[in-house]
This record gives structure tokens, C-alpha cells and sequence, in this order.
């Protein structure tokens, strides 16, 4: 099976470090922004922001099968 | 008044699953995998419909009532598991079409060549399914009993919505399960929506308001470990990795993607899924105003469903009740199909009757539908675990299978006697730390230390052992390709 690509695999990797490995980072109360606790601001805005990275993705994703039928490639 | 209009919903949404069948043939593909024909929209809704469910609905409240900031974790996983199944459900897609699978023990049994593995792997996923089945009844239970003001025991609540689940799985499958969840989605979504928005309205001026006042009267309810002793940042760190690694290890997720048209729709759903999950921190804003209006429940699961009956009159508690309801319903009838499918197809028949039809294995499945919901009715009655633990219990067993998925996917080097030998160490180790009491271990969660196991035990007895070139050229036709700018995992 076709492995993604580097730059795919790296812009799914921004949202695990944003929303996973840096916990200690953003889990605080303050500065609540909208009125609403920093931690849980954060990981509410995360849900708009990944999908904006795997849009990035995606396309690196749909270039790459483009290419890959023009030159005879793939399956 | 409340009960008439949950009846309703529930009578609507059942007559739109039997329905669904309508200029369908049903045979077994049709039944399982919706013909593999389904577009965007409703691979959207059927993944929506099955991954939205009672345990996001009233677990997500509860624990936000009972536990505080630790429920970040459901919004934590919540992008995080699509930013996964972005790169695996693709390729799973190929290998399911390419070979007509329908089961995830299919996968299995065809990318290691062993019928005894999919038979393992499908033991353990049904086993697994019964405590999420078991959470959908719950909920049903929890409904019906507020909605009447404990008129109603939950025991005859719990059995009629059982029998209209196993009637609509019986006689549409797969299709009727993502038609009915078009009207519970358009009922949940707008229920949330209105619901978070309005609870914290009307008792704090708003949510920032809810907010200043928790942070006032309990500030510790707002940052981990929150209302727990142990369920701190180590926790929320591993639990969030090793539940958005394995959530489409569940069978009947990683089974929808077999329903999609091509694999472009799953990438492309991949990308969206992430904004349906706004319906969470809805669901935790009404938790955590509970926690101020309504202090001291002994069952943290109740809180949505208090909070909305003492807010609202009582036919909106109807509609509510009437989602909730339709959603237990849903996620049951997925649930059950997956599982009797699982059991019949990949259990019975090729380690008892090899020489099965397609239709004796759906008749064997439509046995074990009912089968597995007495089971899962008579666990209902007598467990007492919160909606999200139960949750918790059944997604560490399904994770053990993401070595075997990807590996196997990506991998040329990985043996069946590899992947076996993991699956197995990764199970008895969760076992072992979950059976003494010792989840989380230290902070971390005892699945994901599961999961160590089971990768290092799948590699090293893969290397052992010899691999099969010939299986994989047939299988993995595009193993070959050039890899360029590819990553090199082997």
C-alpha cells in the first residue's frame, strides 16, 4: 500500500502536538478568552484549526495520485 | 406530555429505517456495506451517526459534572482521531473493495492469510461492542425513567427500544442505520446547540458568566485533574493518544469506511468530521452549569437530562428524551450489525461450517442479533459503571488491533505470527493492569502501556519469523510502487 507522504504525515502532526503532547502548556483557567477558560478556548479553536491542516494535507495528498497517473505510476 | 412526544420521534425515525430499504435488494453486501455505494454525504452521516452517541450525549455531560476538566479529553480525541483516519481509512478502503471485504475480521483473515486470526480478531470485537452496546441501553434506561418522572421502569423501557432496534437491523441493515441518522443528527445538533447555549443563559447570563462563577466557587473543577485524585495530564496525554489511534479499530467504524463510494469521500470527510464535534463543548457548558444548579446527583449521566427538566417545559423535554432516545437506537443497530455480522461470518463459518451460503450467514447473523441484545439488556439491568467508563473499558481492547491495521497496511515485513503474538501480549497486559485496579498506572493510561507491548511483541516475533513474500505481492499490489518521497516505515 501507498505511504503517505512526509509533508502529509507533518501536517497531521500539528494538531497532536497542539491538542495532545503540550497539555501542560495550555491547561490553565487563565487567561479566559470570550469568557471562557484558556484550556477549554484552546482545544474548542483546535476544532476549526484541524481541518484546516488536513486540507493541506489533502491536497499534498490529491497532488501526489495526480502525478503519479501522469507519469504511469501507482497502482 | 414528555413520553408522547419521545414516542413520536422514536416511531418516526423507526418507519424511515424500514423504508430505507425500498428499491434495495438485500443480500449480505447489501445488508453489511450498503452496496459500497454511498457518497459523501452519507458516509458523513452514517460516521456522524455512529460516532455521536448516547455516550457523547450524556457521557460527556456527566463527566463534566462529575469529573470537570479531565472530559477535555473527548474534545481532545475529537480532531485527533479523523486527523488518523485521514491516512489509514484510505487505504483500508482499497484493500476492502479490491478483496470485497465486509468485516474487519475480514482484513485480517486476508492480509495475514489466516482464518483463525479474523476469527480471533472478531471474538474480540464482539466482545468488546458489548459494553458500548451495553451503554446504549443504559442511556435509553436513564431517558426514559426522567422523562416520566420514574412512571416508568426502565426494564420494559429498555426491552421495547431493543425489539424496534433489532426489527429495523433485521430488515434493512446498513442503509436503514444511515437514513434514521439524518433525523437524529438534525434533532441532536439542534437540541446542543440550543440546550449549551440557553442552560448557561438563563442561570448565569451566559457562558462566560457559568464560567466566572465556576471559577469563583470551585476553580479546581476547571483545570485537570479537576473533581478526580489521579486523572491528571499524564492521563489526558496517553488517554488521547491511545483512543484517537484506536477509535477506528472499532469494528463497526472501521467497517463504515467499506460503505464509502471511493476513497477520496473518506479523505475528503476526514478533513470535515473535526466541526461536527462542536456539539461537545455544548454538551460539557450544561455539565458544568449542573454543577452549580444541581449539586450533590449520585449519577453524574443524569445531569443533561435534570438540567433540561427542570429548565424546560415538558414537551421539550420530550424532543430531547426523543434524540436521545433515536441516537441509543442508532449506535444499538450499528452496533449489533457489526457484531452479528463478525460473529456469523467470521466465527461460525470458517471455523464451523465451511460450507456456508451467503444467506445461512445472515440468517446465523440475524440469530445473533438477538442474541447480543439479551446480552447486552441483561448487563444493562445490573452494571452500574458510568457511561464513559464503560466506554473506556471496550475502546482499550479495540486499540490492540492498530499494530496488526497498520502494519499490516504498510508494512512487507510484518508475519501473522507476529501480529498474533502482539494482539494477544497487548490484550492480557491491559487485562492484567485493568483486572488489579491499576488503570491509570502511574498517570498513564493502562491502554496505551497495552499498546507498547503489543507493537514491540508484533515486531520482534515478526522479525523471528518468515515472511511470506507471495501473500503479500497479491495482496499489496502496490507494495511495489517506488517510495520517492515516501516515508519509509520497514
Amino acid at each position: 500500500m501507498k505511504r503517505p507522504s512526509l509533508g502529509s504525515l507533518l501536517f497531521g502532526l500539528i494538531p497532536f502536538v497542539a491538542v495532545c503532547f503540550s497539555v501542560n502548556i495550555w491547561d490553565r483557567v487563565y487567561p479566559m478568552v470570550f469568557g471562557i477558560p484558556f484550556n477549554f478556548f484552546w482545544l474548542i479553536s483546535w476544532l476549526f484549526l484541524t481541518p484546516l491542516c488536513m486540507w493541506g494535507a489533502y491536497r499534498l495528498e490529491t497532488s501526489r495520485t495526480t502525478a503519479d497517473r501522469e507519469d504511469g505510476g501507482g497502482r | 406530555m414528555t413520553l408522547t412526544v419521545i414516542c413520536g420521534i422514536v416511531a418516526v425515525g423507526s418507519v424511515v429505517g424500514f423504508l430505507a430499504r425500498y428499491h434495495h435488494k438485500m443480500d449480505l453486501e447489501q445488508w453489511t456495506v450498503g452496496g459500497r455505494g454511498f457518497g459523501l454525504v452519507l458516509v458523513w452521516l452514517l460516521m456522524a451517526g455512529e460516532i455521536y452517541t448516547t455516550y457523547t450525549f450524556l457521557g460527556a455531560c456527566g463527566w463534566a459534572y462529575s469529573r470537570g476538566a479531565p472530559v477535555l479529553y473527548i474534545l481532545g480525541y475529537g480532531p485527533l482521531m479523523y486527523v488518523v483516519s485521514f491516512f489509514i481509512l484510505p487505504p483500508i478502503w482499497e484493500v476492502g473493495r479490491k478483496h470485497k471485504l465486509q468485516t474487519q475480521a475480514d482484513f485480517f483473515q486476508v492480509r495475514y492469510d489466516s482464518p483463525l486470526l479474523g476469527a480471533f480478531v472478531a471474538l474480540v470485537g464482539v466482545v468488546c461492542l458489548v459494553p458500548y452496546l451495553q451503554i446504549q441501553l443504559t442511556g435509553l434506561g436513564l431517558i426514559t425513567e426522567v422523562a416520566s418522572f420514574g412512571a416508568i421502569h426502565r426494564t420494559p423501557a429498555i426491552i421495547i427500544g431493543f425489539a424496534l432496534v433489532a426489527a429495523f437491523v433485521f430488515a434493512s441493515g446498513v442503509r436503514g442505520v444511515a437514513w434514521v441518522s439524518v433525523i437524529k443528527d438534525l434533532l441532536l445538533l439542534s437540541a446542543a446547540v440550543f440546550v449549551g447555549i440557553a442552560i448557561p443563559r438563563i442561570y448565569f447570563g451566559g457562558i462566560g458568566g457559568m464560567f466566572a462563577a465556576l471559577a469563583r466557587a470551585k476553580p479546581n473543577h476547571l483545570i485537570m485533574p479537576g473533581a478526580t485524585p489521579n486523572l491528571g495530564h499524564s492521563w489526558y496525554l496517553t488517554t488521547v493518544l491511545m483512543v484517537s489511534l484506536g477509535f477506528y479499530m472499532w469494528p463497526q467504524y472501521f467497517a463504515a469506511s467499506f460503505t464509502a463510494r471511493s476513497g477520496k469521500v473518506l479523505r475528503r470527510n476526514a478533513v470535515i468530521m473535526p466541526l461536527y464535534g462542536i456539539t461537545v463543548p455544548l454538551m460539557l457548558f450544561v455539565g458544568l452549569s449542573a454543577v452549580l444548579v444541581l449539586p450533590g446527583l449520585s449519577n453524574g449521566d443524569l445531569s443533561l437530562l435534570l438540567m433540561v427538566r427542570k429548565t424546560f417545559p415538558a414537551w421539550f423535554l420530550g424532543v430531547i428524551g426523543g434524540a436521545g432516545a433515536l441516537t441509543a437506537m442508532v449506535t444499538a443497530a450499528i452496533q449489533l450489525l457489526t457484531g452479528a455480522t463478525l460473529y456469523a461470518k467470521n466465527l461460525v463459518r470458517p471455523m464451523l461450517a465451511p460450507g456456508m451460503t451467503d444467506q445461512q450467514v445472515a440468517k446465523v447473523a440475524k440469530i445473533m442479533v438477538l442474541v447480543l441484545t439479551s446480552g447486552a439488556v441483561v448487563l444493562a439491568l445490573y452494571s452500574s459503571m458510568s457511561l464513559v467508563s464503560l466506554w473506556l473499558l471496550g475502546s482499550v481492547g479495540v486499540a490492540q488491533f492498530f499494530p496488526g491495521v497498520v502494519l499490516g497496511l504498510f508494512s512487507r515485513r510484518v508475519t501473522t505470527s507476529g501480529v498474533f503474538a502482539g494482539l494477544v501480549t497487548g490484550i492480557v497486559v491491559a487485562l492484567l493492569f485493568m483486572l488489579t485496579g491499576r488503570d491509570p498506572y502511574h498517570g498513564v493510561n493502562a491502554g496505551l502501556i497495552a499498546l507498547g507491548f503489543n507493537f514491540g511483541m508484533t515486531g520482534v516475533v515478526s522479525l523471528l519469523t518468515p515472511m511470506r513474500i507471495a501473500s503479500f505481492e497479491e495482496i499489496l499490489p502496490a507494495a511495489a510502487s517506488r517510495s520517492g518521497s515516501s516515508v519509509s516505515l520497514t
